[in-house]
């Protein structure tokens, strides 16, 4: 829609029909406390009927408000919403370690590609996560570069990107919001008018159940999920919801879920996905990894054939260690058998 | 001078955005000040001149913090020129959430954190809505599903803002923010200028002193809720 389609709509067509289309407008009128206004007279007429002495409170009059409503068009229903920033792979030019020493590096990844970033803690792991969040250009203390396209982005392009690029995920993330498992996949949903809600919500919440170790249902709230239910809840809403192209994963190893399904499920939704981590499972499971020392990159393996074939032992363990875990959290005894 | 005003609730990380935007700045520490205006009582002053950034920090006590902001907000800005600095960042607290301290012409960073709750960009009102730039902070505890719609949240409310995270632990995203920050404009005075929004109207028998409820006792300027019939 242009501008002049929009502003032609705002003219003519009833408030409850524009509503009635697009239902993210019912929160435009709400937000001003005018949520009951005459739905059937477009804008500029039902607005007469409201008190001006409310809308005054907001700093506004009848005619900013039929503006802000064309603005809130434009942005929501217009153009931007639809899907997420376009690229096919993204470029990391090394800089500088913590000592000075260049990286000596230019990594490029596309998308359905697996990165894992391993390297003992305090070497910077989060830091690469971080440059690459922010887009860096030489300007955060690693002095490096990311392109996407292998392009170098203006400051513009930097800014407008911010926030649509990357979805992140993260042990210290927690849901702070009290509200069902049904209710909050919707609101979320409800944020992108372009996805069949319905479908989406019920998509999210099976693979949600799949990952998590112990189910759960749509009447759970979050704030009762455990933090393995939170990190598969929080993995399928990035597969399925969010539209950024990239993902940042920093440790989510002692979460309890399925974690090769959940990074097989993101690469598989088309997605970039670095993960910083001390997993095995996690560090071969990627396409290749990326050594950190001392703050800087310090090397980059491909995962070969012979480490691939290396998981399926890998697993067995880490199955083993879990039934190990579970005996114990049953009040069981562990015994050399159990070994085996 | 080129004049920064900041404006946020309290706790909301206003005082760590502003330490990593200067950092981010890249400038002297001497070339920068800050005003703190806030209504009680104040610890960030500390927090300032640990870091060698010259600060003054006023208190509003019983007046109305928007109304004391606007009539020394002109005397902020003749200190920080005679202090010869090349920035001047103004701080206030959003009290009230309809507090807007905002100068047309003057760039206005708001400054509001994800743990506000998701439905706290719809209520904050002008101080929000009228920014330029809406920081958003504390992102890295909440989910990025929460932080999504937190996002579309503040751009319903003010759909021309710039929307830029924050860390204000690790400075991540204060480089975008100081790129924004070096286009402030630059001031000899704040004369003549305007506010972007009327400041609260509070003249009524209680704003004077009063401390008695009933009736008889409110004078001026009153707004009365309406109460169903049971």
């Amino acid at each position: 829609m242009s501008d002049t389609d929009t502003l032609y709509m705002v003219l003519t067509v009833p408030v409850g029909e524009i509503i009635a289309k697009y239902p993210v407008c019912q929160n435009f009128f709400t937000n001003l406390r005018i949520e009951n206004i005459e739905r059937g007279l477009p804008l500029h007429q039902a607005l007469e009927k409201t008190d001006p002495e409310t809308l005054s409170e907001f700093g506004l009059d009848r005619h900013a408000i039929q503006r802000e409503f064309c603005d809130f068009l434009n942005v929501f229903v217009g153009r931007s919403d639809a899907a997420g920033p376009e690229i096919a792979g993204i470029t990391i030019i090394g800089g500088h370690g913590k000592a000075g020493e260049p990286e000596n590096c230019r990594v490029t990844i596309n998308r359905g590609e697996t990165i894992s970033i391993v390297g003992p803690t305090g070497s910077g792991k989060s830091r690469l996560l971080a440059d690459i969040e922010c887009l860096a250009n030489c300007d955060t203390p690693t002095g490096r570069q990311i392109l996407l396209d292998g392009q170098n982005l203006d400051d513009e392009r930097r800014i407008e990107l911010q926030g649509r690029l990357v979805a992140q995920l993260s042990q210290n993330m927690n849901f702070v919001i009290d509200l069902t498992v049904d209710d909050f996949l919707r609101m979320h949903a409800g944020s992108r008018h372009s996805i069949n809600i319905d479908e989406t919500v019920e998509r999210c919440f099976v693979c949600a159940n799949s990952l998590a170790g112990e189910a759960f249902s749509l009447d759970t709230r979050l704030t009762q999920l455990s933090g393995g239910q939170s990190r598969a809840l929080m993995i399928a809403d990035t597969a399925f919801m969010s539209t950024s192209p990239i993902v940042l994963i920093d440790e989510i190893e002692n979460a309890g879920i399925d974690r090769r399904q959940a990074i097989e499920l993101l690469a598989s939704r088309d997605k970039i996905v670095f993960i910083s981590t001390h997993d095995p499972l996690l560090a071969l499971g990627a396409d290749r990894r990326l050594i950190i020392k001392n703050g800087g990159i310090s090397g980059i393996i491909t995962t070969s054939e012979e480490e691939k074939s290396c998981l399926t032992e890998i697993e067995r363990l880490d199955a083993r260690l879990f039934q190990i875990r579970k005996k114990l959290r049953n009040g069981e005894i562990i015994s050399r058998n159990a070994l085996g | 001078m080129q004049l920064i005003t900041v404006a946020g609730p309290p706790s909301s990380g206003k005082t760590s955005v502003i330490l990593k935007l200067i950092e981010a700045m890249q400038i002297a520490a001497s070339d920068v000040g800050v005003v703190k205006f806030d209504c009680l009582t104040s610890f960030d002053h500390l927090r300032y001149e640990e870091r060698g950034i010259r600060v003054e920090t006023g208190f509003s006590g019983k007046l109305c913090p928007d109304h004391f902001f606007v009539s020394n907000i002109e005397a902020a800005v003749e200190w920080g020129q005679s202090a010869g600095f090349k920035y001047l960042i103004t701080e206030s607290a959003g009290l009230c959430n309809r507090c807007s301290p905002y100068i047309h012409g003057i760039m206005a960073i708001c400054v509001i954190d994800n743990l506000a709750g998701i439905n706290t960009p719809r209520k904050i009102g002008p101080m929000l809505k009228m920014a330029d730039i809406v920081v958003v902070t504390k992102g890295d505890i909440v989910s990025q599903a929460e932080r999504e719609v937190f996002a579309f949240n503040i751009r319903q409310v003010n759909t021309a803002a710039r929307v830029i995270f924050v860390n204000g632990i690790n400075g991540q995203g204060a480089t975008i923010l100081a790129s924004h920050a070096a286009k402030a404009r630059n001031i000899q005075t704040l004369r003549d200028l305007k506010l972007r929004f009327t400041t609260p109207a509070a003249v009524c028998s209680y704003c004077t002193g009063e401390i008695r409820i009933g009736n008889e006792y409110q004078m001026g300027t009153m707004k009365r809720m309406e109460f169903k019939k049971p």
